[in-house]
This record gives structure tokens, C-alpha cells and sequence, in this order.
């Protein structure tokens, strides 16, 4: 049974006000596109867990979207700061964030746990760090088999993962390859997962190479087709990130009626993802296209 | 060749990876520094990426800690679960590099918040996966401008600690800090001035040091960058985006 359906559809039936939503992606396969309708539709209150909120985050804080973030590392990366967010946390300007802080290491054991429906993931980091001092969250344990203390960290079940990935099926078998940051862990953790991908491929071609699908269908609620829904964060081997819109960003995100303005344009402007790519124009897309580089291809063998 | 104290900076963290293999690395001077020492010092150097590329060999230089260009030719991609678990925390990575916002005297490191935490006069990145590479890696070797906002008596928040009493973890703290006026390793836990850059003083360091910094008795002067360092490592940062 085919799952797709638009981004709207996606966003307006499976992401509700006050919802624990996670978007991951390591730098690689960013769902913007995903953000940018979570924007236009006015969601309110959400926890957004993320490991790197990025450029998308300091875009859905700055559109009053999110009301508390979850995660490990905050900044543009390769560039600097994310202003909006900092207004935020530093003068809660307009208002407070609240936030809740672990390390990488931390925030995919929590997904893990959370997949995997146990009460906590044990991991020897935060000892002699200030950490777990400003997340009560994080606990020293003792070893049941020794001596040895490691720290605990809770499971995170979100209402709602949002995945993109290079090619699914139409029932939501979702292939990845280059960097799979913790998507697989996210995706399991959660009560409602959406792949967003850049093509929907027929289930033959999910079926001749079943160890690339990162995510089965057998646990998505929608398949959302978004080509260039990742811009300006990449997707490999289909475009490169566009490191001119993240230093751009940085003075955009410094002055908040730019910021404003930006989202007028760029996303209550534009009806859906579809205008957004038009609207970047073929010569940003051809600009960022990567040159060929094909894997050897395995036999998986006939039996039978 | 002229040289500016950046290169020497990145020049000396290079030249400290010769014997190492498998070496978790950080976007801007650390990349530099593996690149430059695949190069020279040993070409046999490792690059594991955080984001999961392992035995990256990047064909341009890196603008972010996934760029794709870490992915096509590496030996291997790892979800960041494997990542941290096995090749981390396993204690497979035999040396990582950090930065620092602030670093103290025993080598603790802030990159969290500069003032109180819970409302900071400057909310930096925090941990990312720099905590538990402080703890899980073998060797930690630091890179950080020095001044006497970096080097400071005391943290705003420790994010990732040095050779604090009672640690029991890997290396115990890192192994070196290098900046633009010298290489510094640890005594006792004691962050020591081993090597002085040419041109650097002792002045500098003591005005770029929160604290009286502790001196080598056998204070070295780090060899200038030879023609051939300066020529590979403009090579690889041709628009000088991290030499400056």
C-alpha cells in the first residue's frame, strides 16, 4: 500500500502542537524542506531533539515553532554562531528556551535505549565534566558486575521522527548510504516516523539491494518525495551542501527583521518545497551537483 | 620562506602525530595538521571523522565535520552509534584532537557557556562529541590560540576534563596543547611550556596565561617550518580559510 503523500498531508496529519519531534541527520540528509512546512503550518510548543541544531533549528526557534530543544552541539557548522537561538538562551529574547543538553555520544544512546525500550543507555562519558550538574538527567550508576560506575542517560521516544533519505519506496522502505548519522536509532524510537526522500523508486529496486535500507517500511506512517528537500545541508552522491547559504545565514540570523524577512520569502512565501527549489533557480542546483563516483555492485545471489 | 604563527601552530600539531595511526579528527587546524602529516611525518595516519567516515580520504579540504568528500574512497562508514561505541569508547582511536573556547591548567576544557550556565553571557556549542573523546580517546592533543581569555585560571563550565585528581578514564587528560606561541605537555598534570616557537617569548605566553605557567627546565625552540611544510600546507588551505 503506497504511503505517499505531500509534505503538507505529512506534516498536518503526523506533527501536532507540543509534540516531541526529532530531525537528524549528521550534517548529511537535513530535512529543511520538512522544517520549512512544520514553519508554514504554525506548529507550536514542539520539543525539537536533535543532535546539531543547525540552520534549520535557528529557523523553526526563530518562527516561535519550538519551545524546547534537546540535544548535543548548536551552531552553524563551519561557520559560527545561530543567532536566534542565542537571543533565546542568552536574553530570552523574545522569550526563554528551555533547553536540555547531553554530548553526541549521549544523545544517540538516548535514541538507542528509547529504540530498543529500555530505561536508560549506560555510557562512560560526563565523568569529571560539569554535565551532569546541568542536566539532573544524567546519573552516575554503579556496575551490577564490579566496581566500574558509568552514567546513565534516559531513553528519548519522540512523538514523531522525520527522516530523509536518498530513495524509499512507496511503502516506506528507506535506503541511505554515505553518512547515517543516528537515523536508524531515531526512526525505531519513535511512535510516528515520516521518510522524506529525493526519489520514490519502485519496490524492485529497494528489493535488489536490501542492505542499504536503513529504515523498513514496516514501521513509517508517510513517504514524503522532496528532491533538493535537504538544501542547504547535502545529500551524497545528489547535491553538495551550499556553504554560501550557511555564511549567509550568519548575518541574517544577527538581525531579526532580516531573519523575519527571510522567512517571508523563503517560507510563508512559497506554497510548498516544490516553489522553494524553483525559486533558488537551475544555476544554484547546477553549481552544486557532484561528479560521478559508482560503487562496484555485489551479487546477492539466486536461490531457488 | 616567511611563515605566520597559524602555520606554525598547525606545522607543530603535525609534526606530533609522526608514530600515530588512527586519529580522530576535527574540522579547520586539526584537519590541517593530519592532512600535512600524511604528507610528511607519517603517511600512514588514520582520519576518523565524527560523523562516521573512517580512513577518509578527502580530495578537497573539508568545510564541514561531513562533508561528502569524507565519504567517496574512505574505507569504511559507520553509523555514529558504532562510532562512538566501538571505535571511541571500544578504544580504537589511538589520538583525537579538541579546541577550545577556555582551557585551565590541568587541560579541562570549556566550550559550553561563558558566564553562569543557566544564563550565559555566551552560549558557545557545547559538548558535542568532545566530552566523551576526552575521556575514551588513548591521546588527546588540544589546539588553541592562546590568550588570556583562553587560558584561564578557572572554567565557566568544564565540558571536558583534563588530568583531574581521581580520573581513571584512557589517557588521563590530554597528552598536548599547542598554540601560536609554543607546545606545552603535561607534568604531574601540570600543563608545561616544553617548546617555544621562534619568534614567541615568554613574555607572550605569560600574558597570554591566566595563571604563572610552568616552564620546561630543558625549554626547547620549536624548528620554523621548513619550505617544504609551508608548501603542502598552503596547498591544502589555498583561500587560507583556517590559516587566516
Amino acid at each position: 500500500m503506497s504511503k505517499v503523500v505531500s509534505m503538507s498531508e505529512a506534516v498536518g496529519r503526523l506533527v501536532a502542537d507540543g509534540d516531541t519531534v526529532a530531525i537528524e541527520g549528521f550534517t548529511h540528509l537535513i530535512c529543511h524542506a520538512a522544517g520549512h512546512e512544520i514553519i508554514r503550518r504554525g506548529r507550536r510548543n514542539l520539543t525539537l531533539c536533535r543532535l546539531t541544531p543547525d540552520v534549520v533549528a535557528d529557523q523553526m526557534v526563530a518562527a516561535g515553532v519550538v519551545a524546547r530543544l534537546v540535544f548535543s552541539w548548536l551552531g552553524n557548522p563551519g561557520v559560527g554562531s545561530l543567532h536566534a537561538i542565542r537571543r533565546r538562551i542568552e536574553s530570552a529574547d523574545p522569550e526563554p528556551l528551555e533547553i536540555e543538553e547531553y554530548s553526541h555520544f549521549g544523545m544517540v544512546g538516548r535514541y538507542t535505549a528509547g529504540a530498543a525500550r529500555l530505561p536508560f543507555f549506560p555510557l562512560r562519558s560526563y565523568a569529571h565534566s560539569d554535565l551532569p550538574a546541568a542536566n539532573p538527567r544524567i546519573v552516575p550508576i554503579a556496575s551490577p558486575y564490579g566496581d566500574d560506575t558509568v552514567y546513565a542517560v534516559p531513553p528519548l521516544n519522540p512523538d514523531v521522527a522525520i527522516v530523509h533519505t536518498q530513495r524509499a519506496g512507496a511503502d516506506g522502505d528507506a535506503q541511505v548510504w554515505g553518512l547515517l548519522g543516528c537515523q536508524k536509532e531515531a526512526a525505531f524510537a519513535a511512535r510516528r516516523v515520516i521518510v522524506v526522500c529525493e526519489e520514490v523508486v519502485p519496490e524492485a529496486v529497494i528489493r535488489s539491494d536490501p542492505n542499504r535500507t536503513l529504515i523498513p517500511g514496516t514501521i513509517v506512517d508517510a513517504v514524503v518525495e522532496a528532491p533538493g528537500g535537504c538544501h542547504p545541508s547535502f545529500v551524497q552522491g545528489y547535491y553538495d551542501r551550499d556553504n554560501r547559504f550557511y555564511l549567509d545565514w550568519d548575518a541574517i540570523s544577527r538581525d531579526p527583521a532580516l531573519l523575519e524577512a527571510w522567512l517571508d520569502e523563503w517560507v510563508y512565501g512559497l506554497a510548498d518545497h516544490a516553489e522553494y527549489r524553483a525559486r533558488l533557480g537551475a544555476d544554484r542546483w547546477a553549481a552544486l551537483a557532484p561528479g560521478e563516483a559508482w560503487s562496484q555492485p555485489v551479487n546477492y545471489g539466486s536461490y531457488g | 620562506m616567511n611563515w605566520t604563527s597559524n602555520e606554525m601552530m598547525v606545522v607543530a600539531a603535525a609534526r606530533r602525530l609522526a608514530g600515530e595511526r588512527v586519529c580522530f579528527v576535527g574540522i579547520g587546524p586539526p584537519n590541517l595538521a593530519c592532512s600535512l602529516a600524511q604528507r610528511t611525518v607519517e603517511p600512514n595516519l588514520e582520519l576518523v571523522y565524527e560523523s562516521g567516515a573512517v580512513g577518509a580520504r578527502p580530495a578537497r579540504l573539508p568545510i564541514s565535520i561531513g562533508d561528502p568528500c569524507l565519504v567517496s574512497g574512505a574505507r569504511a562508514v559507520t553509523s555514529q552509534f558504532d562510532l562512538f561505541s566501538f571505535y571511541l569508547q571500544g578504544g580504537r582511536v589511538d589520538v583525537a584532537f579538541l579546541g577550545a573556547a577556555q582551557i585551565d591548567r590541568r587541560g579541562s576544557i570549556n566550550t559550553t557557556v561563558i558566564g553562569p550556565y543557566e544564563r550565559p553571557k555566551v552560549r558557545l556549542p557545547g559538548s558535542g562529541g568532545a566530552c566523551e573523546i576526552a575521556l575514551d580517546a588513548a591521546k588527546v592533543f588540544v589546539i588553541v590560540p592562546q590568550s588570556a581569555r583562553s587560558f584561564v585560571s578557572r572554567l565557566d563550565f568544564v565540558t571536558s576534563p583534563g588530568h583531574v585528581p581521581g580520573r581513571a578514564a584512557a589517557g588521563g587528560g590530554p597528552d598536548t596543547v599547542v598554540t601560536q606561541l609554543g607546545v606545552y605537555r603535561f607534568v604531574d598534570g601540570e600543563m608545561t611550556l616544553v617548546s617555544l616557537h621562534p619568534g614567541a617569548t615568554l613574555e607572550q605566553v605569560r600574558a597570554g596565561c591566566g595563571w604563572e605557567p610552568a616552564v620546561a627546565d630543558d625549554l626547547a625552540e620549536t624548528p620554523p617550518p621548513t619550505d617544504e611544510e609551508l608548501t603542502i600546507l598552503r596547498a591544502l588551505d589555498p583561500d587560507r580559510v583556517y590559516l587566516g
